[in-house]
């Protein structure tokens, strides 16, 4: 992304005891914060989730010392911020907030470069710097350069908030609720390309938030306080959501957890199971003796291997060759990228039990049932440490399906790249 | 009034340099006043800006500036300062105070809370961001203020006429013409300082629109917004 | 500030307080003047004001006139109807008719804007919902509007009010009566008790109007409203008017 200069590592970020206090007569005031220690490795994304006057605003403003704090020390990459000159420190922070703040005097492009321009760089790489940025976050930049913040929409000016908090590559970036003014649909969208915008970037976040599913969907690192300032869990979102550290937080999770948990998961990480299949063509009495109890169906597929359709066990004739016209498509089909949790609702939405997972091509690989994702879902110490997939991509959806050549499923839990 | 015709067009034609010359001698007072004002209500502004509380006091005391008549502010410090050009600045300069201030707060205020924590967060210093932030978001209301001021102040250079003869710009005209019955002295003196005021009134609002174009973008797009 | 005891002197002594020039006459036709203007600048500017915040129409136009009505010095709007007045009426025409004419004018930009604002300031959904729940326009007026918009309106009055009373000491110049008199006395003759006294008296009805009209104002704003108010703040609460007024004579 910047061919210009080399780009700034994430730095690490640690909080060690930090304390604030308001009220000197300590009443537990909201807003305070207590004895927060937590560190965030480079490169990783911090989620601060809990509910209103939890602390959580009044940390993240703890580490570009917007607010200071009363004890406790806050290390960049092993530096205590506290003594480091405070504007210096600021202006190698990204910071972005709810409301955005975008300067309404100055143009788009101007609110971009206004870092670069304290840190004193020259018009010409201030120019070329805000277009890059522009162009990263999804906006034209001979469209919106010369613009005013009051002609772009919400959603718009996310993005120019964002770019904002890039233009000096600060190695950390602070984010308050910064989706949380713009619709739903938008949000979704801004979530998923700040998330592929950080794999490229890899920078250091603390981001704040009050929703749970942002917070699982956002955080490789999930920080849930209660009022009060206190810290409830630090961990992994699947940690949180797997083994809650105690009743606060599996109420503020939520009773869906179970359900939550599946959304970190994906089909491939399961183990698929075969079913028999057969080719339009195969004998028909050969192949119903294949069946088994376990499943009274027969899988037809194509020369490519890609299912065409299900025939009951009662509908296949005892002599004679298969054809496709006996089959009936009944399943939906995934990817291996798909989450349980979209799984589990196409399995619900097409009313049926099984679901045929296919790769790329289209080929069948194996089958899914919704006793499997039950299972997964029950199975509360079955933790999946690592997400193997890189991004989230919707799954093949619906059914009906091609014909396909008859064959032992084979699993396979390889990577597989995106089209 | 007395016969005589309401505008005597000669008298006009022969007189157009003492019009003059008192146009620029209104000016000039109300000028005086409006600029010192500024001075003064700018740094009572930054005060304020600074020491919130001092927001009631300040414009308490120029509040009852306020309503004390300028015929009598006038006339009280001639015993002081005699019937020179002071006589005539102190009053008029105090009587914008009122206007500047409460305007020029106002404008510190208009400028979004989020703005200047995005400001703050990103590292402008204190200093910086008055100067690039406030500032430029605070001129539209300050520059009301010097629309006010100066309107105001134009009509009230027209009283120090009342307090003696050698100053008093265009209301010197007015009285001139009352006390001799002269219906076109009133009448020039009384035209000529509406015009001096809308003129002013219209020179300070060009001012505001040419120094706020992101106003202009926002009405623009508004306009054309499907 | 011998200048104070000279004016506090001259107001007490009683000579000073009978007779055609004594403080209660010369009060009287102030006041008279004063209140008189106003109210028919509120005949005329409250429901102009009311109608284009209520309908949205014009208002571009006659808020622009009434800031342009700022603009205009008393004084020679005064200087302008006299000739026109005297002509017509010699008996009024000379002090009485361009001093009222004048302080209504000067009354008229300050109801009219805080009028308009008045109603622009009410949430607009507010607006819609009483629509919704079946009143019809005048009620809405009357029932949501006003209410929530008095303040704002009343804030207006209150401006104008102070204006006028401090600007009809003018009206002396051309041979009203009223305070103003004891100014325009008092320089002419070089009686600085006099001039002093009359200051104080303007001054002090000035500030005695622009106080009980306040009072007024928190009167009528319904608790519910003045919960949200801060009191000496500008322009972000409701109570104080757009821009400031035109400084009185």
């Amino acid at each position: 992304m910047s061919q210009s200069s080399e780009r700034a590592r994430g730095a690490t970020v640690a909080l060690e005891h930090v304390t604030k206090q308001y009220d000197t007569r300590a009443r537990g005031t909201p807003g305070a914060v207590n004895d927060l220690s937590l560190e965030v490795p480079s490169g990783k994304i911090c989620v601060l989730v809990g509910p209103s006057g939890c602390g959580k605003t009044t940390s993240l403003k703890m580490v570009n010392r917007l607010i200071e704090a009363t004890s406790g020390r806050i290390l960049l990459d092993g530096v205590d911020t506290a003594t480091r000159d405070v504007t210096e420190l600021r202006r190698g922070i990204g910071y972005v907030i709810q409301q955005v703040g975008l300067f309404p005097h100055q143009t788009i492009g101007e609110n971009v470069a206004v870092v670069p321009q304290l840190l004193g760089w020259p018009a010409s790489r201030r120019g070329e710097r805000a277009e890059e940025l522009l162009e990263l976050v999804g906006l034209d930049p001979a469209r919106y350069r010369d613009r005013y913040p009051s002609q772009l929409s919400g959603g718009e000016r996310q993005r120019v908030g964002v770019a904002r908090a890039l233009a000096a590559d600060p190695p950390v970036m602070l984010m308050d609720e910064p989706f949380g003014a713009v619709d739903p649909i938008v949000r979704d969208r801004l979530q998923n390309e700040f998330l592929r915008l950080q794999e490229e970037l890899a920078k250091t976040i603390l981001f704040v938030t009050h929703d749970i599913d942002e917070a699982i969907k956002m955080g490789d690192l999930v920080a849930v306080m209660k009022v009060g300032g206190y810290l409830a869990q630090f961990g992994p979102p699947s940690e949180i959501l797997a083994a809650p550290a105690d009743d606060f937080v599996a109420r503020f999770v939520g009773a869906d957890r179970g359900l939550k948990r599946l959304s970190l998961s994906r089909v491939g990480s399961l183990a698929l199971r075969s079913t028999p299949t057969a080719q339009p063509g195969d004998d028909a009495a050969a192949a119903r003796r294949t069946i088994t109890n376990d499943l009274p169906y027969l899988l037809l597929i194509d020369a490519d291997r890609r299912p065409v359709g299900w025939i009951d066990r009662e509908d296949v004739p005892t002599s004679g060759v298969l054809t496709e016209d006996m089959s009936t498509p009944m399943s939906p089909l995934f990817n291996r990228r798909a989450t349980l949790k979209d799984a589990l609702s196409l399995l619900l939405d097409s009313d049926v039990q099984t679901g045929i997972v296919v790769d790329r091509r289209g080929a069948m690989l194996g089958i899914v049932t919704a006793d499997m994702i039950a299972e997964e879902m029950r199975s509360g110490e079955h933790v999946v440490a690592t997400d193997p997939f890189p991004a989230e991509e919707a799954p093949l959806g619906g059914p009906g399906f091609a014909p396909g050549l008859a064959d032992e499923a084979a699993v396979e839990a390889v990577v597989e790249a995106g089209p | 009034m007395n016969g005589r015709p309401l505008l005597d067009w000669t008298w006009i034609v022969e007189h157009l340099d003492d019009m003059a010359f008192r146009t620029a001698q209104h000016l000039w007072l109300a000028g005086i006043a409006v600029a010192a004002g500024f001075v003064i209500s700018f740094a009572l502004a930054l005060a304020i800006r600074r020491i919130p509380n001092l927001y009631g006091p300040i414009t308490g005391i120029a509040g009852v500036l306020y309503t004390i008549p300028g015929l009598g502010l006038f006339a009280a410090l001639v015993p002081i300062t005699g019937l020179t050009t002071l006589t005539a600045v102190i009053p008029l300069t105090l009587y914008t105070l009122l206007i500047f201030v409460r305007n020029m707060v106002a404008g510190f205020e208009a400028v979004p809370r989020d703005v200047l924590e995005a400001a703050d967060g990103m590292g402008f210093t204190p200093g910086r961001r008055l100067r690039a932030i406030e500032l430029p978001l605070a001129i539209p209301l300050i520059v009301t203020a010097l629309r006010l001021a100066s309107v105001s102040t134009i009509g009230l250079v027209m009283i120090v006429s009342l307090i003696g003869d050698n100053f008093g710009g265009l209301g010197l005209f007015i009285k001139e013409g009352i006390q001799t019955f002269f219906p076109t002295k009133i009448y020039v003196g009384a035209v000529l300082s509406l015009v001096l005021a809308f003129l002013a009134d219209a020179v300070f609002v060009g001012i505001e629109r040419a120094l706020t174009p992101w106003a202009r973008a926002r009405a623009q797009s508004v306009r054309g917004a499907a | 500030m011998d200048a104070f005891a000279a004016g506090f002197a001259w107001l007490a002594d009683p000579a000073h307080w009978t007779g055609p020039d004594g403080i209660p006459t010369r009060l009287l036709e102030h006041v008279s003047i004063s209140a008189s203007s106003v109210l028919i600048a509120c005949l005329i500017a409250i429901p102009i004001g009311l109608w284009i915040g209520h309908t949205g129409r014009w208002a571009f136009v006659a808020i622009n006139l009434a800031n342009v009505g700022r603009a205009v010095p008393s004084y020679a709007v005064m200087a302008i109807i006299l000739p026109i007045s005297l002509s017509f009426s010699p008996e009024y025409g000379l002090a009485l008719i361009p001093t009222f004419s004048a302080m209504v004018l000067l009354a008229i930009p300050p109801i009219l804007v805080n009028a308009y604002a008045a109603l622009r300031e009410v949430d607009r959904d507010l607006i819609e919902s009483a629509r919704g729940m079946g009143m019809r326009e005048l009620q809405v007026l009357r029932r949501v509007e006003l209410p929530i918009g008095l303040p704002i309106l009343v804030g207006g009055i209150r401006t104008a009010a102070v204006q006028v009373v401090a600007t009809a000491t003018l009206g002396a110049v051309f041979g009203y009566g009223g305070l103003g008199r004891y100014l325009i006395d008092g320089i002419a003759r070089r009686q600085f008790d006099r001039l002093t006294a009359g200051v104080m008296l303007v001054a002090g009805l000035a500030l005695m109007t622009e106080l009980g009209i306040a009072l007024l104002q928190r009167r009528l704003t319904s608790a519910g409203l003045r919960a949200g108010q801060t009191t000496g703040r500008p322009y972000r609460g409701m109570a104080e008017t757009p821009a400031a007024p035109v400084q009185p004579v």
